[in-house]
C-alpha cells in the first residue's frame, strides 16, 4: 500500500506500569510493538484476556503514556508523534482526527442523551441542528427510544448506555477510530447495527483498530489481525 | 496583532513561580502556559499550595520569585506584578473573574441580587437602569436563579444560589480567563452536579480560559483539559486530564488516585 494510506503507524512502542506505593511493582505489558492502521481497514486487536490489547488502544488515544517509542498519526495534513505531542496538540487529534468508543460511557450528571451524543459534532463547531439530526438518527438506528433522548443516561440500563456512548463515538467522521470491545452488552438485534456502521466506517475511507471478544463481529468486519504476542505482549 | 495571532499564544504564562511564607514554602518553582479556551484544575490535598499558586497568578499575592505574563485583549503581553495598582485592576475588572469557594468572599451581602450582578458593568460606565436590569435578568437565567429573586438580598440565598449568583458577577462583564477555587466546595451532592453542569457549559459557551482549584478528582475530570497535580508545594505532575488520572506517574499522584473512594 502507498505511504499515504497510513493513518497511524507505531513504532517501538513501550509499554510499563510503575507501581510506587504497591512495593514498586513494575508490571511490562508490551514492548517493540509495531503496526500500521490503513484507511478503509479494520485492524483486529486479538489476545487472551491480560495480553495488553486495552491498554495498547488507550496508549494510541494518549489516555495511558507510552514509556517509549513513537504513535505517527496523520493530523492536518502532517506526520505527527502523539507520544512526544503536547496536551493541546493531542486534545486537537482527538477532537479532528481520532475517536474512541470505550465498553463504558462516563456519564455527567443532567446532561440529556442526545446531548451527549451530539457534542463530539458540536465541538467541532457543527451547527446544533444538523448535529441534533444526526444524533437522533444514530439513536433511532441503536433503537434507543425516542422518550429517553431527553433524559440524562444515568439511569439508563447497562446495554442502553452502551448504545448512547456508541452513538457518541461514531457521530463524527473521525479518519482513525479505536474501539475498545464496543459490543461487550449488546443483543444481537443492535450488534448487527454496530457490524453496520464499523462497514460504513470503512467504505468512508476510515482506519479502524478494534478489539472485539464476539466473534461473529470480530469476523464480520475485520480485514486483518494482529495478535498481541507477536507484536510483542510481554505477559505469560 | 489579530485575534488569530493571538489565539497561537498562550493568555497567561506562569514562570517559576515562588512564594514563601517565611520558612515556610508556600509554592516553589511553578511554571505552566494556559491557552485560550483552555482549562486547567489544580488537584492536591489541603495545604499542598493550590490555593497559594491561585492567588499568585490571579494577581493577588506577589511571588517572592518568578513572575506571571498576562495577553490582554488588545495591546502587548504584560508582566502582571509590573503593572501599575490602577491598570491591574482595570484588567481584573474587565478581562477576569475570580470565583471564591466561599461566595460570601465575592459578593456584595448587602445589596440585592441584581445589583450584585450589575455592579460590575456600572464600573465600566453602563449606567442605563433598564440595560442592566435586562441583563442581570439575563443572567440570573443562564445561571438558573428565578428572576422574581431579583430585590431579594443574597443572604436570603441558598449556598448554591450564591454560588451561582457569584458567577453571574464575574460573567457578565464577559471575561476571557477565570479563577476559580473549589467552586463546587461545602455544596450538597444534588447542588454540586447542577453548578458542575452549568460551569462546564458556560466555559465552554463562552470560550473561556480557566484555573480551577479542587481537591475533588471528579470535579476536575469534568471541568479540566489538563492537570497540574500539587505536593507540598511543587508540582509533580502535569499533563492531560484523563490520562495523569488514569495513568499517573509519580508516587504522590498513584496514591492520590488510588485513595479516591469508588461509590
Amino acid at each position: 500500500m502507498v505511504m499515504d494510506s497510513v493513518y497511524l503507524s507505531v513504532e517501538k512502542l513501550d509499554k510499563t506500569f510503575l507501581l510506587h506505593n504497591q512495593n514498586n511493582t513494575r508490571i511490562n505489558v508490551f514492548k517493540d510493538v509495531d503496526l500500521k492502521a490503513y484507511r478503509g481497514e479494520c485492524l483486529v486487536i486479538h489476545g487472551e484476556s491480560g495480553s495488553g490489547k486495552s491498554t495498547l488502544l488507550k496508549t494510541l488515544y494518549g489516555n495511558y503514556l507510552a514509556k517509549d517509542g513513537h504513535i505517527f498519526i496523520q493530523h492536518r495534513g502532517a506526520r505527527v508523534d502523539l507520544v512526544r505531542s503536547e496536551p493541546r496538540k493531542i486534545i486537537q487529534i482527538r477532537k479532528e482526527t481520532m475517536g474512541y468508543v470505550s465498553q463504558f460511557l462516563r456519564v455527567v450528571p443532567r446532561v440529556p442523551c442526545i446531548d451527549i451524543v451530539a457534542e463530539p459534532l458540536l465541538e467541532r463547531g457543527i451547527d446544533q441542528a444538523v448535529a441534533l439530526e444526526k444524533a437522533q438518527t444514530l439513536l433511532e438506528r441503536l433503537h434507543i427510544p425516542s422518550h429517553l433522548w431527553n433524559l440524562s443516561p444515568v439511569t439508563f440500563s447497562g446495554g442502553e448506555q452502551q448504545r448512547v456512548n456508541l452513538a457518541h463515538g461514531f457521530i463524527a467522521d473521525y479518519p482513525i477510530l479505536l474501539l475498545d470491545e464496543p459490543t461487550a452488552s449488546l443483543d444481537a438485534m443492535n450488534r448487527d447495527v454496530v457490524i453496520d456502521l464499523i462497514h460504513e466506517k470503512k467504505a468512508q475511507g476510515v482506519a479502524l483498530i478494534g478489539i472485539f471478544h464476539d466473534a461473529h463481529v470480530r469476523e464480520s468486519v475485520a480485514d486483518r489481525y494482529v495478535d498481541m504476542h507477536s507484536i510483542g505482549s510481554l505477559t505469560p | 496583532m489579530n485575534s488569530q495571532a493571538r489565539n497561537e499564544q498562550p493568555i497567561l504564562s506562569t514562570k517559576n513561580v515562588t512564594v514563601y511564607y517565611g520558612e515556610h514554602i508556600g509554592c516553589r518553582n511553578v511554571s505552566f502556559d494556559l491557552w485560550p479556551g483552555e482549562v486547567i484544575g489544580i488537584v492536591g490535598e489541603s495545604g499542598s499550595g493550590k490555593t497559594t499558586l491561585l492567588n499568585s497568578i490571579s494577581a493577588r499575592l506577589e511571588p517572592d520569585e518568578g513572575g506571571v505574563d498576562y495577553q490582554p485583549h488588545t495591546g502587548d503581553r504584560v508582566n502582571l506584578y509590573a503593572l501599575s495598582e490602577a491598570r491591574r485592576r482595570f484588567l481584573i475588572r474587565t478581562e477576569w473573574g475570580i470565583v471564591h469557594q466561599n461566595p460570601r468572599d465575592g459578593l456584595r451581602m448587602g445589596v440585592s441580587a441584581g445589583a450584585n450582578i450589575s455592579e460590575r458593568l456600572m464600573a465600566l460606565g453602563d449606567r442605563h437602569y433598564g440595560t442592566l436590569r435586562d441583563s442581570a435578568e439575563q443572567w440570573m437565567t443562564s445561571v438558573e436563579l428565578d428572576t422574581a429573586r431579583i430585590d431579594d438580598m443574597p443572604r436570603q440565598f441558598s449556598g448554591g444560589m450564591l454560588q451561582r449568583l457569584q458567577i453571574a458577577r464575574n460573567l457578565v462583564t464577559k471575561p476571557r480567563l477565570v479563577f476559580m477555587d473549589e467552586p463546587t466546595g461545602g455544596l450538597d451532592v444534588s447542588v454540586q452536579a447542577r453548578l458542575l453542569d452549568l460551569i462546564r457549559q458556560l466555559v465552554s459557551k463562552l470560550d473561556l480560559a480557566a484555573v480551577i482549584v479542587t481537591h475533588d478528582l471528579a470535579v476536575a475530570r469534568l471541568l479540566s483539559q489538563r492537570l497540574l497535580v500539587m505536593h507540598q508545594g511543587e508540582v509533580v505532575e502535569s499533563g492531560l486530564t484523563d490520562q495523569v488520572l488514569d495513568d499517573p506517574q509519580h508516587p504522590y499522584t498513584q496514591l492520590l488516585v488510588s485513595s479516591v473512594l469508588q461509590v
